[in-house]
């Protein structure tokens, strides 16, 4: 793996029709949704080349979530790393706190377009249902948010966030209780309320066409930060790197720089107590292929093809699987795919809300900690591009609890 | 003829529809199966659904959910479940057995290994819930080579291009979900169902069995007037699950329920 040569690839061109990366993706939900998942894919084939909801999803990008968001030279961190000058595309500054709400604004106009009136989402820690309620509200959708009763008990401050927006969460208490379950939970209401119901997913997860639609509308984290770098210092940067749990964050920033062979590529999985362990959420760098919540991709697993329980710090990377994309560039050796600690991931929280007063979510302190370990191997005229795909304020009780204050 | 279909053959001459019970395997432990098993067929199933455990049946609702996660507590893996046909086999040569689970477990076993040992147990027919003929090419091949039906899903929302698509993969059976929903829903309409089956039955003539939704004799008996097989899953589960606590319970219990299922479906 990783020597294929990639440079006759139309990344563009993937997902194939009926949704395959390679040997990744697909479409896997039983009979019933089969129809609904078809209607969907015309619907937003339609909108992706209708340039009037184009236009309506760029507005609602500038005006309501504050697009685009900064690539900001983090130079007192790179000073202090003493390697590469690192760039954080600030994925924080959105409305809602994180890169969620891209998707969640491009699904729910979709949404809308095909007459649906109620909308329901899964979530893992709260930022993807904060962003469903948000555009739920804004346009008088009905919103209902499943979320595992591990993570509700763990994210009350956005499960009361979601209250505020009118959306009801519905903790789901089956299996391990958390996103991977939510999921499974949001998948029966949708088969149950096709007629008046449309599943936002979260991430770029799932049956076709959501591993494609999901990152069509996050790849303008990617694009901006594309033309962004050049125009701040003229180049393209040496490397990019994303934290990956269902992975849209990380697809976002990585789409539109698929075809420059000459930038690095990492996507940071959860190591959680460490790979050896067995306690992480790392389904890329330490799980193998099996097929799940409708696309074939990398997954924990036990040798019997049960699902099993992950850990990490970070609720939103604490997932089973991951999207079928990362699954076929790992495979091919576009991209590469690491792991870092819980234990790494805070000294990267702390790291940076000490040296440039920015408090980075749990998740995304993933993808920093592993630029604290690649910085400093690179040359300090390299540029490294990290995705600070949310803010951390939803955080503080774990952190405070981690460090056994009580606030 | 596969034993699917020469039950279908029989029971047809005969003017009487298929019972069909799912049981989860391994619910509430391994040992119950084999006889659950043989109890119903002795109550008038005339086939058996036996359901692998899978940690995240996402097309089923809470009962069926339960019953998975009550078999996993043992460990009842794909194996295991073929090891409990095979003991099943010993003293019943005749009565089909399909599979019902995800696609995930028959994905890791790999789908020639699948097909070779599900053949050598004595199965009959497999239904993996989560994957449509379209995902389907290869393991309806490795089916095929080893004499085991493909048995796929018809819903309300497969029109007309897909149920022309599906019949055609599919051998044995077809399996018609009579609701949008999950398993143990309880709206059954019917009418609407009927109205289905002849849609369906205009494009194919293999036979039809409905399930969800079908909780007791009176909806069984309706059911199999419009249908060849009437498919009861969540109700004998629930049961199960009841006495989890009390496995003695579970075989007697389920056979009475069958049973009364069974003059229903025949007086009517």
């Amino acid at each position: 793996m990783g020597n294929l040569d990639t440079s006759n690839i139309d990344f563009g061109a993937m997902p194939t029709a009926d949704g395959h990366f390679g040997p990744y993706g697909g479409i896997f939900v039983a009979e019933t949704l089969m129809e609904p998942l078809d209607e969907l894919r015309a619907a937003y084939e339609e909108m992706k080349n209708d340039p009037a909801f184009q236009a309506e999803f760029d507005r609602d990008l500038a005006h309501y979530v504050g697009r685009p968001s900064p690539l900001y030279h983090a130079e007192r961190w790179s000073r202090e790393l003493g390697g590469a000058q690192i760039y954080l595309k600030r994925e924080d500054l959105n409305h809602t706190g994180a890169h969620k709400i891209n998707n969640t604004i491009g699904q729910a106009l979709l949404a809308r377009r095909m007459g649906k009136t109620r909308i329901i989402a899964e979530t893992g820690a709260g930022q993807h249902g904060v962003a469903s309620a948000t555009v739920a509200a804004r346009l008088g959708l009905e919103c209902v948010v499943y979320m595992g009763a591990v993570d509700v008990e763990r994210q009350k401050l956005n499960v009361f966030r979601m209250n505020l927006l009118g959306a009801k969460v519905v903790p789901v208490t089956s299996g391990s209780k958390t996103l991977k379950d939510a999921l499974n939970e949001a998948m029966r209401d949708w088969v149950t309320n096709v007629d008046n119901t449309f599943y936002i997913i979260g991430t770029v997860a799932g049956p076709h066409p959501y591993p494609a639609m999901v990152r069509d509308f996050q790849a303008v984290i990617g694009r901006e930060a594309r033309a962004q770098c050049l125009e701040q210092t003229g180049r393209l940067p040496d490397a990019l790197v994303a934290c990956v749990g269902g992975g849209s964050n990380a697809i976002g920033l990585f789409h539109p720089f698929l075809a420059d062979k000459d930038v690095a590529i990492y996507g940071v999985e959860a190591a959680g107590n460490g790979l050896e362990t067995g306690m992480h959420a790392a389904p890329l760098c330490a799980g193998k292929p099996g097929v799940l919540h409708g696309n074939r991709t990398y997954l924990m697993e036990s040798p019997d093809g049960q699902i099993i329980e992950t850990h990490s710090i970070s609720a939103g990377l604490d997932y089973p699987g991951v999207g079928p994309e990362h699954a076929w560039l790992k495979d091919i050796g576009r991209a590469n795919y690491v792991a870092v600690t819980d234990d790494e991931a805070m000294v990267a929280f702390d790291s940076l809300t000490r040296t440039e007063g920015i408090l980075p979510a749990l998740e995304s302190s993933h993808a920093l900690a592993y630029a604290m370990k690649l910085a400093p191997t690179m040359a300090k005229d390299k540029i490294l591009i990290v995705n600070l795909s949310g803010r951390g304020d939803k955080d503080i009780h774990t952190v405070a609890t981690i460090k056994g204050i009580e606030i | 003829m596969s034993r699917i279909a020469a039950r279908f053959a029989e029971l047809r001459a005969a003017g009487r529809k298929a019972l069909i019970p799912y049981v989860t395997a391994g619910d509430p432990n391994p040992s119950v199966t084999v006889p659950l098993m043989h109890a119903l067929v002795g109550a008038g199933a005339d086939i058996i659904e036996l359901g692998v455990p899978f940690s995240d049946p996402m097309a089923d609702g809470e009962v069926i959910q339960k019953a998975h996660e009550r078999a996993l507590v043992h460990n009842v893996s794909l194996r295991n479940v073929l090891g409990m046909v095979a003991e099943f086999r010993q003293t019943d040569a005749n009565t089909p057995v399909v599979l019902m689970g995800y696609l995930n477990p028959v994905e890791i076993m790999g789908y020639a290994e699948f097909a070779r040992a599900a053949q050598a147990a004595g199965v009959d027919g497999a239904l993996t819930v989560d994957m449509p003929p379209e995902e389907s090419h290869d393991l309806i091949v490795a089916l095929r080579e080893h004499a085991i039906d493909p048995i796929f899903l018809l819903a309300p929302t497969s029109h007309q291009a897909r149920i022309r698509k599906i019949t055609g993969a599919a051998s044995g059976f077809v399996y018609y979900v009579s609701l949008k929903g999950v398993t143990g829903a309880a709206s059954l309409d019917v009418s609407a169902v009927a109205a289905k089956l002849a849609e369906i039955r205009a494009e194919t003539d293999i036979p039809i069995g409905v399930g969800f939704g079908i909780s007791d004799a009176a909806s069984a008996a309706a059911i199999a007037k419009i249908s060849d097989a009437v498919v009861v899953g969540s109700a004998l589960v629930r049961r199960i699950g009841e006495h989890a606590a009390t496995p003695e319970k579970v075989a007697p219990t389920l056979a009475g329920l069958l049973r009364e299922m069974r003059q229903a479906m025949d007086a009517a």
